[in-house]
């Protein structure tokens, strides 16, 4: 490399490393306003607390104790975890059958799920609202149906994409030597598949771990509440709006999303990548 | 091979297709058949033919809505897409401490928009302060808010994809490119963007629609105000479902007509970006 090309690449790193630290700067100035009183919050948004406005944990023992807020924390990671696994396991089957299977059903089921991708969810929400008022379904546990139901759209499309890249003479040969249906599946043709777990897995748990909207609409908000309910419901509630416990519930809300990131990032880039390709 | 399986329809696609007709199918017929109906509880509707419709479409806030999240879309697209380009070509530039770099840009994508909006609005009203005024007094505040916002959360995203874009362009085309004399800028515009065409196809209609999609965070940074002047489309219908009495058909109404604008615009800009598609 010539010296005026390391020179460029120098101020490279320097313009990008300011250019990161601003961009992580929101988050800072949230974590130590979450250690601020809450009248100094919207007055001095920007200055580090000092003797006067320091608050230790209060703010977060505030959020906790008054508001709830860990079983919230309890039921998003309940509700994510349970529609992610069922979404997995039951998209991934029907995708495997209806690739396999070729007939005006499957291909009909197909087209359906391209179709659901495209559909905002306002279209359907109130009638959505409606059915699981009516069926029940206003739980965690309803809630898992509901995410199973709306989410299989786009992760049917991908494991469509992913099984028709598969060979058929594997499943063949086990099919003739004797293994069932279900047992072809589990044995040959889901660990073939992990990569697209992983990738459908991310994509689904980062829109369930978000959302607001379906569960707000959909659940028993008076018995549960997920993070994003509860963080709307600290700031929406008329009268007195507590900025300490705001801050300290954004810093909890942040915290799980960051090291889940550290920990699968690799994954997580492959994931949007090919999210991206496909959808 | 289809015979053996066919059997286990029940086991293998059952599960997913009753929770797609529950969690899907079922809601968007009756919301086609209720956006022609007046309702409060769908026991009580009756046919009202298209005067929902006519409604919808004479509701000036409606319209505001419109207008306003169009103009929304269009900015969001070119800002995010411009600077998102901007920052893969550097990053994909030898220089060191690239992968930290994308680290940090990728990771407000994961902030769920509730928690995005808040976090906003505690730094614009603090910037707004000095000035005695807050997000909540001007409805283009709430517009170049969410447009700062939306870049924060998604530049990462599409960063990501035009990296992987940019890493699958044969280096030796470039290589050619340099050898006959192509400057720098000749080499961006006439090699490098061509070939990232169908990159930009995604990133371009992802922003498109995530801009017209965009509820969380509107409801969370203004909330429509001042007087539902940054209101957005999404969170117009939501307002008209559950704010006004007597206005659910032209709730669902409005949802149709957002629904045929979004498959629309997205066919539309598939069309126009696909046909600028070179075959590598």
């Amino acid at each position: 490399m010539s010296r005026r090309k390391t020179l460029v690449s120098h101020l490279g790193t320097v313009f990008f490393s300011l250019v990161s630290v601003l961009y992580i700067l929101p988050i800072f100035i949230v974590l130590f306003n979450s250690f601020k009183k809450k009248s100094f919050i919207n007055l001095q948004p920007f200055t580090l607390p000092d003797k006067m406005t320091f608050n230790g944990l209060e703010n977060y023992t505030a959020a906790i104790d008054q508001y709830g807020f860990l079983d919230a924390v309890g039921w998003t990671v309940f509700i994510t975890v349970g529609s992610v696994l069922a979404i997995l396991i039951c998209t991934s089957m029907c995708a495997w059958f209806i690739t396999r299977v070729n007939n005006a059903v499957t291909r009909g089921i197909y087209l359906l799920c391209v179709f659901s991708m495209v559909v905002p969810f306002q279209m359907v929400m109130f009638t959505l609202s409606l059915v699981t008022d009516r069926l029940g379904l206003g739980t965690p546990w309803g809630l898992i149906i509901i995410y199973l139901g709306f989410g299989a759209g786009l992760a049917v499309f991908m494991f469509c994409g992913f099984v028709k890249s598969i060979p058929i003479e594997i499943e063949e040969a086990a099919l003739i030597d004797g293994c069932s249906p279900l047992r072809t599946f589990f044995s040959v043709v889901l660990p073939i598949m992990q990569p697209t777990y992983i990738s459908v897995g991310i994509l689904e748990t980062m829109w369930i771990w978000n959302d607001f909207l379906l569960p707000y609409l959909t659940l028993d908000i008076k018995s549960y509440k997920t993070i994003s309910i509860i963080i709307q419901y600290m700031k929406g509630s008329y009268g007195r709006v507590d900025m300490g416990a705001i801050m300290a519930a954004l810093i909890m809300a942040i915290i799980p999303v960051v090291v889940f990131y550290l920990a699968c990032q690799k994954h997580i880039i492959k994931g949007v990548a090919a999210g991206a390709v496909k959808g | 091979m289809q015979k053996a399986i066919k059997r286990y329809f029940p086991i293998f696609v059952l599960p997913t297709v009753l929770a797609f007709l529950i969690g899907f199918i079922v809601p968007f017929l009756m919301g086609i058949g209720l956006s022609f109906c007046e309702f409060t509880t769908v026991t009580d509707a009756t046919f009202v033919g298209i005067s929902n419709y006519v409604k919808a479409v004479q509701d000036t806030v409606f319209l505001h809505a419109f207008w306003y999240t169009a103009a929304f879309a269009v900015v969001s697209l070119v800002v995010i897409n411009v600077l998102a380009f901007a920052i893969a070509l550097a990053l994909t530039q030898n220089m060191r401490g690239t992968n930290l770099f994308r680290t940090v840009f990728f990771m407000p994508n994961l902030i769920g928009g509730i928690v995005l909006g808040y976090i906003w609005q505690l730094i614009f009203n603090g910037v707004l302060a000095p000035f005695s005024t807050t997000l909540n007094l001007n409805e283009w505040y709430g517009f170049w808010g969410l447009i700062i916002l939306v870049s924060w959360q998604q530049i990462g995203y599409m960063m990501i994809i035009y990296i992987a874009g940019l890493q699958s362009i044969p280096g030796d085309v470039l290589e050619a490119a340099a050898i006959d004399g192509a400057s720098g800028p000749q080499r961006l515009f006439k090699v490098t963007i061509p070939m990232m065409m169908p990159s930009i196809t995604i990133c371009t209609f992802l922003t498109m629609v995530n801009g017209f999609k965009l509820f969380d965070q509107n409801l969370s940074l203004t909330a429509g105000e001042p007087a539902k002047m940054s209101e957005m489309l999404a969170l117009n219908i939501y307002n008209t479902f559950y704010g006004r009495t007597g206005w659910e058909g032209v709730g669902q109404a409005k949802a149709v007509l957002f629904f045929i604008l979004v498959v629309a615009l997205g066919l539309i800009q598939l069309r126009l970006t696909r046909s600028k598609e070179v075959q590598q």
